[in-house]
């Protein structure tokens, strides 16, 4: 499962994207908890999932063929 | 542009030029409202050299449709357009801007705050304050 990654997530991590091993999370919440413990460098305060480019409830349910990305606090404008 | 139309661009640096200016015009609109936002040369005390901008370009859209969708449910506008810079933007240059047309200034005037304060809670862009001495990366509405 793969994760997409911006801002100071993916600088915390180092890169722009992360590749999750079976068994992969079931649901938003088990994947923030996952890489919460992954990359404690990042931080994951206020940290929202988007799947296939909209915002997901923390009881939505991933699968690998979703576009998934980790979203931190947005400041645009 | 097309009654009930909406476009949008991410561009590379600061926004110039007339931008979607001329294609948000219509005989139809009684007035267009545009907003800029412009890159302060202060955060607080400290001295800005600089912003950097990453964003989520596919959602960007997507979110920005969803946006416009709630705002046109809210209030009577013709045509959304907007432009948001990506990279980087130096102190004193344009990173969004935003045209709304309508029949009447009050509705595009509204429309044009809920827009910008709905983008900044939602739109998955990210704005980095460059420093002489470092960089921090903002966080939700700032």
């Amino acid at each position: 499962m793969r994760v997409l990654l911006f801002a100071g997530l993916a600088e915390a991590v180092g890169r722009a994207s992360v590749e999750l091993q079976e068994p992969t999370p079931d649901t938003v919440a088990e994947l923030l908890s996952v890489l919460a413990e992954a990359y404690p460098q990042a931080s994951w305060q206020g940290v929202r999932i988007a799947v296939d480019q909209a915002y997901a409830e923390p009881a939505a349910r991933l699968d690998s063929s979703m576009e998934i990305a980790a979203i931190p606090p947005v400041s645009g404008g | 542009m097309t009654h009930s139309s909406f476009a949008f661009r991410l561009c590379e640096g600061p926004l110039h030029g007339p931008g979607f200016a001329h294609q948000i015009e219509g005989d139809d609109a009684g007035c267009v409202v545009e907003f800029r936002g412009t890159v302060r040369g202060k955060a607080g005390d400290r001295e800005v050299l600089r912003l950097e901008y990453d964003a989520y370009p596919e959602m960007v859209e997507a979110e920005l449709r969803r946006i416009v969708e709630e705002v046109r449910s809210q209030h009577a506008i013709l045509r959304v357009a907007i432009e948001h810079s990506s990279g980087t933007v130096p102190v004193g240059g344009c990173s969004v801007r935003v045209w709304i047309a309508s029949a009447h200034r009050a509705a595009a005037f509204a429309a044009a705050a809920m827009l910008m304060d709905e983008l900044k809670q939602r739109v998955p862009i990210w704005k980095k304050e460059v420093y002489a001495d470092g960089g921090v990366w903002l966080g939700r509405g700032s």
